[in-house]
């Protein structure tokens, strides 16, 4: 079961994204507009939710909590741009508050008020470096609303499902934890599992960057020993866990390629919250209305 | 009467110099931006009195924390002491405080195992700065005047809590004598054992607590003045330093004002541009910084905790958080020199980007907000870092080549890759 974990899952993403094709409607806040309804929420995808392939599949997963819960929500598709956050971290004032004004008029536009990201960089981006030019709304990340939706008994794990007892860790992506103070949201979900968690050695406040962080997700690193996400690999290879749970795109990238390196990538899993989500709670097609 | 006339010529010359060495500190941090830290000043206190009086953070890591706190504790008490000092300094008196009986024994009491605690601490402290192998303690940028001003600042206080002891001892051994003036007073828990090795001679007896007690209270008065050239300025820093931490959120960037008229001018013609000069977008030098950057560089202790966490030092990348505080220091004592000594002039040639930090340094970092989380007085090089690099992009268009593609992608495609803007909602069909 464990030596080829791998295979299964990829026959899964084929077969939900045939399914997703026939059932998951995920309607942009133009089309909303023009049906003269509005959301309750936007979901902010951010540029690797859009087209990084692994992250589509988070991003998918996202819309398949929503729907199951009967959240109203819609997204802005290509009306979306990036925030701005990897110009802004490698000192790009200007492009950043080009990206911000041109999304805010956009979200302004459409009076969102509230929304819920996938990506902790968007997250923190639009909750706290908007509302100075002009953008506020009440902003969370998916670990947020997924709290939520457990402490409301909107999501309960199956009784059967595939991590019962399995060892997990969670790794703190930066700007959700140091940056924003957001430690207990994705542990809360984790917990509802019955299953074996255990802490990195460097966790929460004391957390180790993955290395992808400051724009450097986009450049080569600079000259040294190793690099950021193989030191974090050790981390994880170290805590014994056979699945490391992830929410935020980049860690995700950064891990598995951490992972990869170091041949583990039979052993050790890579999902984000929002996924393992899905996976325990059996969130199929079938809940799609 | 001649001993109290060179105490009070010394403790004054101690007095001034050291305000002289403040204003110039003050003036120096004042060369900075301004920014406004002063809302919310009741959680602005309680900040304070947790990472300052109560050194919260320190205990990330509970060894050296106990350590640390008993240094503290016997520093801030034993200056209960020093007041004695100074008053039978000025008006001649011995152990003035006598007076209060049964509370100055126990106020004794404590100061001696206080003492000891200290004595027992710095040891530890040197052991561990120079035997042991502590991968914080062994930067780059830590050799030279950084080791040695640490070492000093050691040894000085052992010289001064042996000081003390021996003091005291030699003032137990006279007071059992009954030699007048050394009356009955004080409880000596560690000094007491030393009475035996002490010599039996009144006179020398006296002579060693008297070169005991000036050795302590010159000590003290020098090591005020060393306060300013030196990393130890913490003592006194840390208070002020967390009381303006900045109270949002870490992953919060401030947003560049000028940036945010330019940006909706341009977005908006009805908008005019605004008009005059415009300051440097980002920070070439010290001047750039705010105050409280520039108030960062001298709290630090060059501790390295936010080094030891840094992803970009641990993985053999060059930067350092510890030396982007220690080189703002040095670059800003280096501009206030020149300025002094050439009053008018503005520029003395250098800056602190590539005179000090190299931009290898700049582009290691990922802004993890890790050196932010472990400084236990609440210094910020993170904001010192995008400053560098605010200046390289948006004044001199020096950013490596990948960044700039990523900068093209964003203006071009909205995203950070080359993808088509149009399809980037394809995943959900």
């Amino acid at each position: 079961m464990e030596i080829c974990a791998g295979r299964p899952r990829k026959l899964g993403k084929i077969n939900n994204i045939n399914v997703m094709k026939q059932t998951l409607e995920i309607p942009t806040l133009a089309e909303m507009t023009a049906k003269g309804e509005s959301p309750d929420l936007l979901f902010w995808v951010g540029c690797a939710g859009s087209y990084d392939e692994r992250a589509q599949r988070i991003t998918r997963d996202i819309c398949k909590i929503l729907h199951h819960v009967g959240i109203k929500f819609g997204i802005l598709g290509t009306e979306e741009g990036c925030t701005g956050d990897p110009a802004k971290r490698a000192g790009n004032e200007f492009l950043f508050q080009m990206q911000a004004m041109t999304n805010i008029e956009v979200l302004n536009g459409y009076k969102v008020t509230r929304i819920v990201t996938a990506c902790p960089h968007c997250f923190n981006t639009l909750k706290n470096e908007y509302p100075d030019i002009g953008g506020n709304y009440e902003v969370i990340h998916h670990t947020q609303l997924i709290q939520s939706l457990i402490d409301e008994g909107k999501l309960r794990p199956n009784d059967q499902h595939e991590f019962k007892g399995k060892r997990i860790t969670y790794h703190d992506p930066c700007y959700l934890g140091r940056g924003n103070n957001v430690y207990e949201a994705p542990r809360v979900v984790l917990e509802t599992l019955d299953a074996d968690l255990v802490e990195l050695k460097r966790c929460k406040s004391n957390g180790l960057c993955c290395g992808a962080g400051g724009a450097q997700m986009f450049k080569e690193p600079e000259p040294g020993n190793r690099d950021i996400n193989i030191e974090r690999t050790s981390d994880v290879l170290k805590s014994g866990a056979s699945l490391v749970a992830s929410a935020c795109p980049f860690c995700m990238t950064m891990l598995r390629d951490g992972i990869k390196n170091q041949d583990k990538e039979q052993q050790i899993d890579v999902l984000d919250i929002a996924e393992i989500t899905v996976r325990a709670n059996n969130i199929g097609p079938d809940s799609v209305k | 009467m001649i001993s109290q006339i060179i105490f009070l010529c010394l403790f004054t010359a101690a007095i001034v110099m050291f305000s002289l060495n403040a204003r110039r500190i003050y003036r120096n941090i004042k060369l900075g931006k301004p920014v406004d830290r002063t809302e919310h000043p009741g959680e602005r206190l309680k900040l304070m009195l947790l990472v300052a009086f109560g050194q919260k953070k320190m205990f990330k890591k509970p060894l050296p924390a106990l350590l640390h706190l008993m240094v503290y504790i016997g520093f801030c008490i034993i200056n209960i002491e020093m007041l004695e000092i100074v008053i039978d300094g000025i008006f001649g008196t011995h152990r003035v405080f006598a007076q209060m009986g049964e509370f100055y024994n126990f106020l004794i009491f404590c100061f001696e195992i206080l003492a000891f605690g200290v004595l027992f601490s710095c040891i530890i402290f040197l052991i561990r700065r120079n035997v042991m192998s502590i991968f914080r303690f062994k930067g780059s940028e830590l050799k030279n005047w950084p080791k040695t001003d640490a070492n000093l600042i050691l040894l000085t206080e052992i010289l001064l809590m042996s000081a003390f002891i021996i003091m005291n001892a030699a003032d137990y051994k006279l007071q059992e004598m009954h030699i007048p003036p050394y009356s009955a007073a004080g409880s000596f828990p560690i000094s007491n054992l030393l009475v035996e090795v002490l010599p039996n001679n009144t006179s020398t007896l006296i002579a060693i607590e008297r070169s005991a007690w000036w050795f302590h209270i010159i000590g003290v008065m020098l090591f005020l003045n060393y306060l300013p050239i030196s990393k130890h300025l913490h003592i006194l820093l840390a208070f002020p330093n967390t009381y303006f931490t900045k109270l949002d959120p870490k992953g919060k960037f401030e947003n560049i004002e000028s940036v945010t008229m330019e940006v909706k001018a341009m977005l908006n013609p009805s908008i005019p541009p605004p008009d005059g000069e415009i300051a440097r977008f980002g920070v070439k030098d010290v001047q750039d910084l705010t105050w409280k950057n520039l108030l960062d560089a001298y709290t630090c202790t060059e501790c390295g905790r936010c080094t030891a966490a840094c992803p970009a030092n641990i993985t053999g990348k060059l930067l350092s958080p510890r030396k982007i505080m220690m080189d703002t220091r040095d670059r800003l004592e280096e501009l206030s020199v020149h300025l002094s000594s050439n009053p008018g002039q503005k520029d003395d040639g250098k800056a602190l980007i590539d005179d000090y930090i190299t931009r290898e340094e700049l582009w290691a970092c990922t802004t993890c907000n890790a050196c932010v989380e472990q400084c236990p007085v609440n210094i910020n090089p993170l904001e010192i870092i995008i400053g560098l690099r605010q200046y390289a992009v948006l004044e001199e268009s020096k950013a490596p080549s990948s960044v700039n593609a990523m900068f093209t992608n964003i203006e071009n495609n909205g995203a950070p890759w080359k993808y088509a803007q149009a399809d980037r909602a394809n995943w959900a069909k």
